[in-house]
């Protein structure tokens, strides 16, 4: 969506006042394939969570790892460093 | 009132800066500033001035670190010189863009090569497209009230640019004049502590210096030179509660015996001294010379240079700077765009002088005047000329 | 402390992202992740001054801001002179009463080149002047944002796009800038290395650095896959490699004494961590080898240095 604001409604200099306005930015387009949690193998330990470069992982309230689907960039790190394995990497399109 | 002294205009500015109760300096000693910023590690190792001082590795870093500092919301001062300000170069758009208020004395020197610790105007004429609000003082006492007015002018929520008071190196800086040396209280009264618009707070976070793409960058960039323009109603204003607080009025533009001349002079800075004296002798021999000098430059003051010299036969500008193989120096090359307008056009002839710390004698404005009369008569025959060059 | 993977419970950590989700980072990005894991640890009651590079440019592309405490960018090679700035302005402010009070934690940020070329002086500058203020240099050991050339940090035999390899080049060919050893020269408090492959250990020493009076530095190996030339999720396996082999000692340097957080006696051979790496492939046996020996003398005298300093006569390197 192009920005199409006068140069009298910007913020002076530019400054952004909206802390982590970047979340409206749809980084999940970007993958080609996504982690799915085998939630019979996960133990809740938190190790994809502080391994994700986009924080797109989060707590859901029965303490599994969820993928933010709209941020997940599908780099798999998380697949990888699960200790349990519960973690796999599918092809977008599955 | 103030109160009548002699003093080194270097240490004039320094007293501006103490009594603007300035909360953060960053400097990097450069001849001929070194005196402005010995002057205020002084002041604040004395407790008279009560500030962080912080001595950087450098000019560029000088800029960097006032960045900083005003960004947080301090009134920020520093000076610099020649090599220093070309150094900080890259850092004079960002403090614009940014649209920092930082406040910066210049003590006008040459440019290396060769090295010269002498003065001229090259530094400054090297950084007109910084989008700085920018002025220069003829006198100890215009240095003093000028560096007073800068901290007002930037920190107009209006304006919110980086200013910059130019003093002529050696010339200016290191002279003792006389001068009015206004109280605390009185400035106090006049110049309000620094109530920033935008910092950096953990209770408001703000991303500052984002990356601008194509799609919003002239948009910010036309944000930014409208500032720098409107900023000129702001000078003025300025200018104006000042002479209604302490008496001294100023203008972007001063003239000297120019309603009725036929050739006048216009110059920046110190030599307008020589300048009026010389304009004096002439106008006793029945020549109707005149003087304009600029005290403004950014914004430039269109319609104050039309006024005071679109009715010349001839303008006479003294630049002491030179855009090598260019149209002029700066002055006359700027003046040629604003008179471009005018129906009718008076003839400018560029001269370039005193560089490097050279003198401009009252022989030289005779000469000066000489060759714009030639001019005149038989045409240009030169883009610029260079007075006093041994050739 | 550098620990085993699983010897912590990352969901204890404050769950606030303060480096948010959907900036533009490659999939699998280290340098990210490492700023990420600062972040937990420096909370809100920071300002963060970043240098231009990658992690300026993918978390602030205007109008969008990855960043949920104040920062600011200025240029390049600044990042440590703009943190002198905030870090003086606040005090000076703080003392007028013209600042909130209480603690801001002032972090500056620099990637490789931002701290180790063209940002040295700067550095230097806001060390030697005992700013109290968190220096973190991102090394991903090229330029990677302008297209992976190389920087003074490049190792020995790396591939970038301005040292490639080829008939006549091995690649980069002096060895790696070693910009702990320079910071630590100008007698700081507390310097440490660090990779977010072991993140207890990075955040621990994330939060000493922070805690610590006057400048403190971080060096954060920052596995880079589009620049490294390695499958994008294997970051944290690279970070992993490079400490296991040696290549990337984890260590800080407690009031000039030197503490190894794991001291390995065999180490794994360092092929392992060369060989998944695109930017290495060009490299023979032979030098290989050679960087095996340069891994190893310089793993021994880190070891050594480390027991010299534990008996060294003062005050020891405490315990945190």
């Amino acid at each position: 969506m192009a920005d199409k604001r006068t140069w009298r409604e910007y913020p002076v200099a530019a400054t952004i006042h909206e802390p982590g306005s970047a979340t409206g930015q749809n980084t999940g387009d970007w993958r080609s394939q996504r982690p799915v949690r085998h939630d019979e193998k996960c133990d809740k330990c938190g190790i994809c969570w502080i391994f994700c470069p986009d924080a797109a992982l989060f707590m859901n309230e029965e303490g599994f790892y969820e993928v933010d689907l709209y941020h997940c960039k599908g780099c798999g790190i998380c697949a990888r460093e699960c200790g349990k394995e519960a973690i796999i990497m599918v092809e977008e399109g599955e | 009132m103030g109160k009548r002294i002699g003093l080194e205009v270097s240490l004039a500015i320094s007293e501006a800066v103490k009594l603007a109760r300035v909360d953060a300096v960053a400097a990097y000693p450069i001849t001929p500033q070194t005196h402005i910023v010995e002057e205020l590690a002084q002041m604040v190792a004395d407790g008279d001035l009560d500030a962080r001082y912080i001595m950087v590795e450098s000019e560029h870093s000088a800029m960097s670190a006032c960045c900083g500092t005003a960004a947080v919301g301090a009134r920020t001062f520093t000076a610099t010189a020649s090599q220093g300000l070309a150094l900080m170069h890259e850092m004079l758009f960002i403090a614009s863009g940014l649209r920092l208020p930082i406040v910066m004395a210049i003590a006008n020197r040459a440019l290396s090569a060769p090295l010269s610790i002498w003065g001229d105007q090259s530094d400054v004429m090297a950084e007109r497209d910084i989008g700085w609000v920018q002025m220069f003082a003829e006198t100890g006492q215009e240095a003093f009230d000028l560096t007073l007015c800068c901290f007002k002018i930037a920190e107009d929520p209006r304006v919110l640019l980086p200013t910059i008071i130019n003093i002529d190196g050696f010339t200016l800086s290191h002279v003792v004049e006389p001068l009015e040396m206004e109280s605390q209280q009185d400035v106090d009264d006049w110049l309000p502590t620094y109530v920033p618009q935008v910092i950096l707070d953990p209770a408001k976070p703000v991303t500052i210096g984002p990356v601008g793409f194509p799609e919003i960058y002239t948009e910010i960039r036309k944000q930014q030179d409208m500032a720098l323009i409107e900023s000129y109603g702001v000078v003025l204003e300025v200018w104006d509660s000042f002479e209604k607080k302490f008496g001294r009025a100023y203008k972007p533009v001063e003239t000297y015996r120019a309603e009725d001349a036929e050739i006048i002079i216009n110059l920046i800075g110190a030599i307008a001294g020589t300048a009026r004296i010389a304009v004096d002798r002439m106008r006793e021999e029945g020549k109707k010379v005149g003087l304009v000098r600029t005290r403004l430059w950014r914004p430039y003051p269109f319609e104050e240079m039309r006024k005071a010299l679109g009715g010349a036969k001839a303008v006479a500008v003294v630049d002491r700077a030179l855009s090598f193989g260019g149209p002029g120096g700066p002055i006359a090359s700027e003046l040629r765009s604003c008179l471009y307008p005018l129906e009718n056009k008076p003839v400018v002839a560029s001269f370039i002088a005193g560089l490097g710390g050279r003198d401009v004698s009252i022989e030289d404005f005779y000469t000066i005047v000489a060759e714009t009369e030639k001019v005149l008569d038989t045409g240009y025959t030169d883009e610029y000329k260079m007075i006093g060059v041994r050739e | 402390m550098a620990e085993k993977s699983t010897d912590f419970i990352p969901r204890l950590l404050p769950p606030r992202e303060l480096l948010a989700e959907g900036h533009r980072g490659c999939q699998g990005c280290g340098e990210a992740l490492a700023l990420r894991q600062v972040m937990k640890v420096a909370g809100p009651n920071t300002i963060v001054c970043s240098a231009t590079g990658c992690m300026e440019i993918v978390t602030s592309p205007y109008p969008e801001t990855a960043w949920r405490v104040p920062w600011i960018h200025v240029a390049f090679e600044n990042a440590a002179a703009v943190a002198s700035g905030v870090e003086a302005g606040i005090k000076i402010l703080q003392k007028k009463g013209r600042y909130p009070e209480g603690k801001v934690n002032v972090i500056a940020i620099g990637g490789d080149g931002g701290t180790a070329d063209i940002g040295l002086q700067a550095l230097s500058g806001a060390l030697e002047r005992r700013h109290n203020f968190t220096y973190v240099c991102t090394d991903n050991e090229a330029y990677m944002n302008t297209g992976i050339q190389r920087s003074s940090a490049t190792p020995w035999g790396a591939s970038t796009t301005t040292s490639p390899s080829g008939k006549e080049s091995i690649g980069q060919s002096v060895p790696k800038k070693n910009l702990p050893k320079i910071v630590a020269a100008h007698d700081i408090p507390y310097l440490a290395t660090a990779c977010p492959s072991y993140p207890l250990d990075l955040m621990n020493k994330t939060r000493k650095a922070l805690e610590i009076e006057g400048p403190t530095y971080l060096h954060v190996l920052s596995p880079c896959p589009t620049g490294w030339r390695h499958a994008i999720d294997m970051a944290i396996e690279m970070g992993r490699l490079a400490v296991e082999t040696g290549v990337f000692p984890l260590y800080e340097i407690v009031n000039g004494r030197l503490k190894l957080d794991m001291v390995m006696e065999k180490r794994q051979p360092v092929i392992d961590y060369l060989k998944p790496q695109g930017r290495f492939r060009h490299l023979k046996a032979e030098q290989i080898e050679e960087i095996q020996k340069d891994v190893d003398s310089y793993y021994e005298e880190l070891v050594y240095r480390a027991e010299c300093d534990a008996k060294a006569p003062g005050p020891q390197a405490e315990e945190w």
